[in-house]
């Protein structure tokens, strides 16, 4: 296997290896988190950061780990870095650490994170590693993002607070989407960026896990 | 070397030193990193005190928050089952939300007294006052209670007749953003200011109604219109104001107010 650069581990993720798009991870803060770009844009960079780090130092101590123990010593380090995140949002940007409230320290369950870790920190050199973990939240960061300004913009009016389209409730002429708010939206939304995104790179598409049987005709069936 | 990496001494020694370098590494950030924390914590509070006493201006920098606070408003502690100021509690210190968890400082209410949700009452709460010529001009009580899907944990600020509300917000809940968390909408805590709680006769008269208020009515001047697509947050709101502001709340403490004996 040739040894990956930094720039493709780096933007390969963004578009190609989409880690919700085409990998379909981290789902859950996906949805949870994007009612507005602002927690969007924090939870992008925490998780960015995490798996960056988590990444690198697994990576630096990857030939020291028993295999019988790899994944809980990799669970201890993510969660360590995870707590240090938490406890620094809490310290400097109080608000947000109150909006994003537990999806912080569920970046610990998040499967990226994991899966990183396990699939490249373990066989891949600290610094590669790190530009891994920093990609992958780039690719994760671009679909939050995608989501957070729709949702936010249409479902109220607003991007980052301020107001973009007045909205009825405040006088304006804007009728506000609320299912856009609620956490269902992103499914929809997701569903529509894989769905273009494949249509686009035709490469992403899976191969199909069943075959369809023909048609059956009504005289066979009974 | 792979068997010796799988050697069990090996695993053991592996897992201790990584437990230990990362729990020095959490442990230190959460030291470093508690004073800050702390102070964040209280700016907030103070920051939405502030502003729902309609006392300075939103986005104020932290340096001004606790100036202004400091300077105008004073924290004191209130005995809920007598209904009169304490020395029992320091103001500074006393955290009634921790107290309401602790068996000695609080008590469990009863499916009927327990109209707001909370399941246990502490006995002493902190109220916080502003004070015009040595007269009573703003007096601010804590409230909480169940809405939706969270508490929703606010104050609720009245001039000094002890009966006009200058405004009322929540500084923290869990309801759903766009229906119960329009709570937070300025719009509807536009309503709040100049609405009156009680009737002429005293009794609790503060209502949320669907469907709007109507202006002709006599209630209108206690009556605020529900959240579009929130009734249970609306019902909480309404039932949270109803208990603390009743007998079991403050409401023994704003009649020795008015008396003059609190």
């Amino acid at each position: 296997m040739s040894q990956p650069t930094i720039k493709e581990v780096l933007f390969n993720p963004v578009l190609n290896n989409n880690p919700i798009g085409l990998q379909i991870l981290g789902i859950c803060s996906a949805l949870a988190v994007t009612s507005n770009l602002k927690t969007a844009l924090v939870m992008s960079i925490a998780l960015s950061l995490v798996t960056g780090f988590s990444n690198l130092f697994i990576s630096m101590i990857r030939s020291q780990i028993p295999s019988s123990i790899r994944m809980i010593v990799q669970m201890v380090i993510i969660a360590s870095l995870v707590i240090v995140v938490d406890q620094i949002l809490k310290a400097y940007a109080f608000s947000l650490s109150k909006q994003l409230s537990v999806f912080v320290g569920l970046i610990i369950t998040n499967c990226i994170v994991m899966g990183r870790a396990e699939a490249f920190a373990m066989q891949n050199p600290p610094i590669l590693s790190f530009f891994d973990g920093i990609g992958n939240g780039l690719g994760y960061s671009a679909m939050l993002i995608v989501l957070g300004t729709f949702r936010e913009l249409f479902g109220a009016g607003k991007l980052m607070g301020y107001e973009i389209i007045p909205v009825v409730n405040d006088g304006g002429w804007y009728q506000p989407n609320g299912l856009l708010l609620l956490p269902p939206s992103a499914f929809f939304l997701i569903g529509l960026i894989i769905w273009g995104l494949r249509s686009w790179k035709k490469e992403q598409v899976e191969p199909a896990a069943f075959k369809m049987a023909p048609q059956v005709s009504n005289k066979e069936a009974y | 070397m792979s068997s010796q990496k799988e050697s069990t001494v090996r695993t053991l020694t592996v897992a201790v030193l990584v437990c230990l370098v990362c729990s020095v590494f959490v442990a230190g950030a959460a030291v470093a990193l508690k004073p800050t924390q702390l102070d964040n914590r209280l700016l907030d509070k103070q920051r939405s005190i502030l502003s729902i006493a309609g006392l300075g201006r939103p986005g104020m920098p932290a340096r001004e928050v606790k100036e202004l606070f400091n300077s105008r408003i004073t924290t004191k502690v209130v005995d809920l089952e007598t209904g009169k100021f304490t020395d029992a509690q320091d103001p500074k210190t006393f955290d009634p939300l921790k107290a309401a968890k602790d068996p000695k400082l609080s008590k469990v209410l009863s499916g009927e007294e327990d109209i707001a949700s909370i399941k246990r009452q502490e006995r002493y709460t902190t109220v916080y006052l502003v004070e015009k010529d040595g007269q009573l001009d703003t007096l601010i009580l804590p409230v909480r209670g169940y809405g939706l899907w969270s508490t929703l944990y606010g104050f609720l600020a009245i001039k000094g007749d002890l009966n006009t509300v200058i405004g009322m917000g929540f500084y923290q809940h869990g309801e759903t953003p766009g229906l119960g968390g329009e709570v937070d909408n300025p719009k509807w805590r536009g309503q709040w200011p100049g609405k009156t709680l009680f009737a002429e006769d005293g009794t609790l008269a503060v209502d949320i109604v669907k469907g709007g208020v109507d202006p002709q009515s006599p209630k209108a001047v206690h009556q605020v219109d529900a959240l579009a697509g929130a009734t249970l947050t609306s019902k909480g709101v309404n039932n949270l104001l109803h208990f603390w502001l009743g007998e079991n709340g403050f409401g023994p403490f704003i009649a020795n107010l008015r008396a003059g004996e609190a």
